[in-house]
């Protein structure tokens, strides 16, 4: 009776559905207060939409809002591209000189605390004595993000089977034919999980845009950072809601996409 | 030669641009904040004195050398205030890591423990919420944990608790916030791991004697001490200079090195000061990301 | 589509296309010849100075076990490995430097390598693509491709749509189509089931023999190799051990180590003692004697090995042996059957003799029901003749 030792026990499910509990409740508590019609967290006043209303019409949000979405579509499409183009250089580049400190520069991002990276970015702008705002938040952001996007590719770029760019250059392919005709349509799901990855970490810092973004240039999570300061505000839960909207939009887009290209391919076959 | 060597060619020149972008905006940072803390305070706008000029050439660099004046570090070195934020980093970051430890093995092995077609589903269940907004799940559990939250009403409705408890504002807040946000860091790498082990080898173990408590800690947990590294890097490192957590979640008693870099710079506007911390911090960090930086080398890169 | 000569080439592809014409005399000038290659990976030799030529129209097989080199001669030959030493020359023009994708040969690989993100049509298509061939030029090779492969009506399928044999026909249809000098197959019918195996080794043979095509297969599968290749290299640590057709490979093994590495065999060693009237008497080492006929180069060393394949020995009932030709002396060992494995169609019988020594016997069951079989304990004579030895050099 070996088989036994492998099934779930109610230890592991206990684990399972406690921790599931754990990352969903709070979440799933904001998004309903966030249609609570009274201001105070403890009543139900039944549900409205007045909270949205009110984000609607504060300017100084809106602005935010619009400003963090330029930044995050800019700098994701930038990081993106230079993630891409390092994940390369790191898989097929093979040996060179400077490339651990190439590879070095690339890890140490993903777990530096934000506040050295924030710190280092801006004496780097006021040294160079560049106007603070829209470019120098993207610029940080792009830094911190294709770092993301090159682990995210790397991974992809790693275990492709390398005999494919053999068969492409067997074929008559040289090297950078077969990259774009073969290695490149089998990464690119890698690539647009990148870019939404990238655009989401830009949607959501707080601290490296705080050191770098300029007077009059706030980002959505700075407004909401200075807010939450200062207490609970209902017109937060519904903007958060909005944002989790948004990103829980992006999700599913792109999970349909990739199933509506897997079944494409399925309607394609005669049988 | 062979393909990899012709391969090898043009991917190098791909590198060229992020290369340049990462030693333009990730090294050199470093310089000028290496340079800067190694200045003296001045209130102006930047407040601080340049040490030296670019412009003026070797001799400027020579004399500016003479300059140099590790006061900044030696503030850092007298004044209680940093050393017993360095402390209280380091103190959260490990208790903070044990308890994330604590908790997601568990799920992690839950998790590697479901049928095929279930793993996927929990996996993306774990990954989600690391791609909904950060601040907003802090936000999430201030709407929990203020003084007349659900946490309270609840307690209070159960008869467990007869006056609201303070949570805002207190460690434990701190903690909950901090393992919220990086559980999904630590369940991952452990995931990879432990689902990755053939489960032929647990019933090795127990076919040839051992109950499955210590089939568990005499080959499961060996085995995935690989991945407990991982996510135990994964998260000790950045939680060492968190900011946004305990700046909102703790109380205002005693701060993280993160917060005190922030209220140097933002606050006394003290730049060389915020310099010198962030140069202590990187100084504490760099044993931890050299293991993180080998791990991770050798798990995308491995097999070479 | 409609159905026009194979021959209506663009000019580019014309200086690929091989000649159509059956297996050419020997003397003619080889088409490929490998001229002291070497090849280290590390401190690895893979493969070690070696020379080999092959002819127009052949199917030649690269036998031997895994690590041998084989694949890396294969894949020096295809351009993906650049030889430390040595040269590569196809109809006299060193490719050595030349690169995989200009180089007029192609190559099947092992696992396949189809671009799962493009359907059967456009795989087979895509090196006629990148020769710059016209559309219409590509369209009607494409439909003499899948012909050839009978894969009529999946052109439009993805390779995961496809069974294990589908691919396999894609990935030939695939570097079949730009009509390469030589065709390399690495380990080609790996993947598939026996049954499959065996029908598709005639396919391969039967396309090869229609095309005129040189084809160099890789396998570490001797029946594989025996059944489909003109001839035959057998590889060993980087080295040829013996290039041979595949009776001589069998019946003539050029060293000890070919003679154990294909078929099985029985091995005698000792020292020659005389050589007198086209034979060569044997000492062995446990005290026997087995007369061989003289081989066809006279071994110069002692000590030598006698090689027989278990085939070659027969086993009798003790008492004379009465054979047809007895003209010529017979090897007589006398033992006892130890162990009997039955194969169907034939078995193998193990007999330990007198010496101490074990010889292995395959005969052929050829009656249903045998009354008289060999069984274990049974004392038996096993005999074979002088021609049914070959002497190797230890």
């Amino acid at each position: 009776m070996a088989r036994k030792v492998n099934r779930l026990s109610p230890f592991n499910v206990t684990a399972l559905a406690l921790g599931v509990a754990f990352l969903y409740l709070p979440i799933m508590i904001l998004v309903i207060y966030s249609f609570n019609a009274s201001r105070l967290v403890t009543v139900w006043g039944g549900w409205s939409l007045r909270w949205y209303q009110e984000f609607f019409n504060d300017r100084a949000m809106l602005d935010a809002a619009w400003m963090s979405l330029r930044v995050a579509a800019v700098s994701a499409t930038i990081a993106t591209l230079l993630g891409t183009l390092a994940a390369v250089g790191l898989v097929r580049g093979e040996r060179f000189r400077g490339r651990s400190l190439f590879s070095g520069m690339l890890y140490a991002p993903l777990v530096m605390p934000e506040v050295i990276s924030g710190l280092s970015l801006l004496l780097l702008f006021v040294a160079l004595n560049a106007e603070r705002g829209f470019w120098t938040v993207t610029i940080a952001h792009t830094t911190l993000t294709m770092c993301f996007v090159t682990v995210v590719v790397q991974s992809r770029l790693a275990s492709l089977d390398r005999s494919l760019e053999e068969a492409a250059m067997d074929l008559g392919c040289d090297p950078v034919q077969a990259f774009l005709s073969v290695t490149l349509p089998l990464i690119i799901p890698a690539i647009a999980a990148g870019w939404m990855l990238a655009f989401t970490l830009s949607l959501d810092d707080v601290v490296i845009a705080s050191f770098t973004t300029g007077p009059g240039s706030a980002t959505l999570p700075i407004r909401i950072y200075s807010e939450v300061r200062l207490g609970v505000k209902p017109e937060i839960n519904a903007i958060c809601t909005m944002v989790i909207a948004l990103i829980a939009v992006v999700i599913v887009i792109a999970s349909l996409a990739s199933k509506l290209s897997s079944a494409k391919a399925e309607s394609a076959a005669p049988l | 030669m062979s393909t990899r060597r012709i391969f090898a060619q043009p991917a190098r020149y791909a590198a060229i641009a992020p290369y340049l972008w990462m030693v333009l905006f990730f090294l050199v940072p470093f310089g000028f904040v290496l340079k800067i803390s190694l200045s003296q305070t001045a209130i102006a706008q930047p407040p601080y004195v340049p040490v030296f000029d670019f412009a003026e050439g070797w001799a400027a660099i020579n004399a500016a050398f003479a300059q140099l004046s590790m006061d900044n570090f030696r503030l850092l070195v007298s004044d209680n205030l940093y050393l017993s934020s360095y402390l209280r980093s380091l103190i959260v970051a490990v208790a903070s890591t044990l308890i994330l430890l604590l908790i997601g093995y568990p799920i992690a092995y839950g998790m590697a423990r479901l049928p095929q077609r279930w793993q996927a589903i929990a996996m993306m269940l774990v990954i989600v919420p690391f791609w909904t907004s950060f601040l907003i799940r802090i936000y999430a559990w201030i709407n929990i944990l203020q003084h007349d939250g659900l946490l309270n009403t609840v307690l209070l409705a159960l008869h467990l608790v007869s006056a609201p408890v303070v949570w805002l504002s207190t460690d434990t807040a701190m903690y909950i916030g901090i393992v919220y946000s990086y559980l999904p860091f630590m369940i991952l790498p452990l995931y990879a791991t432990l689902s990755k082990m053939d489960p032929a080898l647990l019933e090795a173990a127990s076919d040839l004697g051992a109950s499955p408590q210590q089939a568990f800690w005499l080959v499961t947990f060996p085995l995935s001490l690989p991945g407990v590294g991982a996510g135990a890097l994964l998260c000790f490192i950045p939680i060492v200079g968190e900011f946004v957590i305990p700046d909102l979640l703790a109380g205002s008693g005693s701060m993280m090195i993160g917060q005190t870099l922030w209220l140097e710079f933002f606050t006394n506007k003290d730049w060389p000061v915020a310099a010198a911390a962030a140069v202590a911090l990187l100084v504490l960090l760099v044993l931890p990301l050299l293991l993180y930086d080998r791990l991770q080398r050798r798990t995308l890169e491995g097999g070479r | 589509m409609t159905e026009r000569s194979p021959d209506i080439d663009t000019p580019k592809i014309d200086a690929v296309a091989a000649p159509a014409k059956p297996v050419p005399p020997a003397e003619e000038i080889p088409l490929l010849r490998i001229q002291g290659v070497s090849k280290t990976f590390g401190s690895f030799p893979a493969v070690d100075r070696l020379s080999l030529d092959i002819r127009a129209g052949e199917f030649f097989a690269l036998l031997g076990p895994s690590g041998c080199g084989k694949t890396t001669l294969l894949r020096m030959l295809a351009g993906f490995e650049t030889p430390d030493e040595g040269r590569i020359l196809l109809g006299g023009r060193d490719i050595a430097p030349v690169l995989p994708h200009e180089r007029p040969v192609n190559m099947m690989f092992q696992n396949y390598a189809l671009f799962p993100h493009l359907s059967v049509r456009d795989n087979i298509a895509f090196g006629l693509k990148r020769a710059g061939m016209a559309r219409a030029a590509i369209d009607t090779r494409l439909a003499e491709m899948v012909a050839l492969v009978k894969l009529e009506g999946m052109e439009k399928r993805k390779p995961d749509q496809l069974s294990g044999g589908q691919r396999q026909r894609v990935a030939l249809a695939r570097s079949l189509a730009r009509r390469p000098k030589v065709l390399l197959l690495d380990e080609p019918l790996a993947a598939l089931d026996k049954k499959l195996r065996e029908s598709t080794q005639q396919e391969l043979m039967e396309l090869q023999r229609r095309l005129g095509m040189t084809f160099i297969v890789v396998t570490h599968d001797q029946e594989e190799a025996m059944t489909m290749a003109n001839r035959i290299g057998v590889m060993n640590a980087g080295r040829l051990e013996q290039v041979a057709t595949p009776r001589d490979l069998y019946e003539a093994p050029a060293s000890r180590w070919v003679a154990e590495f294909v078929g099985d065999v029985n091995l005698f060693d000792g020292e020659v003692t005389s050589h007198e009237h086209h034979r060569l008497t044997i000492a062995t080492r446990d005290g026997g004697a087995i007369v061989v006929a003289v081989p066809r180069q006279l071994v110069a060393k002692s000590p030598v090995s006698v090689a027989v394949r278990p085939e070659k020995v027969r086993l009798s009932r003790p008492g004379p042996v009465s054979d047809a030709a007895n003209a010529q002396p017979i090897n007589r060992l006398e033992g006892v059957v130890t162990d009997v494995g039955y194969l169907g169609g034939s078995s193998v019988y193990k007999v330990k003799l007198d010496s101490g020594a074990v010889v292995r016997s395959s005969m052929a069951n050829t009656a249903r029901l045998d009354i008289d079989t060999l069984g274990a304990g049974q004392r038996v004579v096993a005999w074979f003749t002088p021609d049914d030895c070959v002497v190797l050099e230890q």
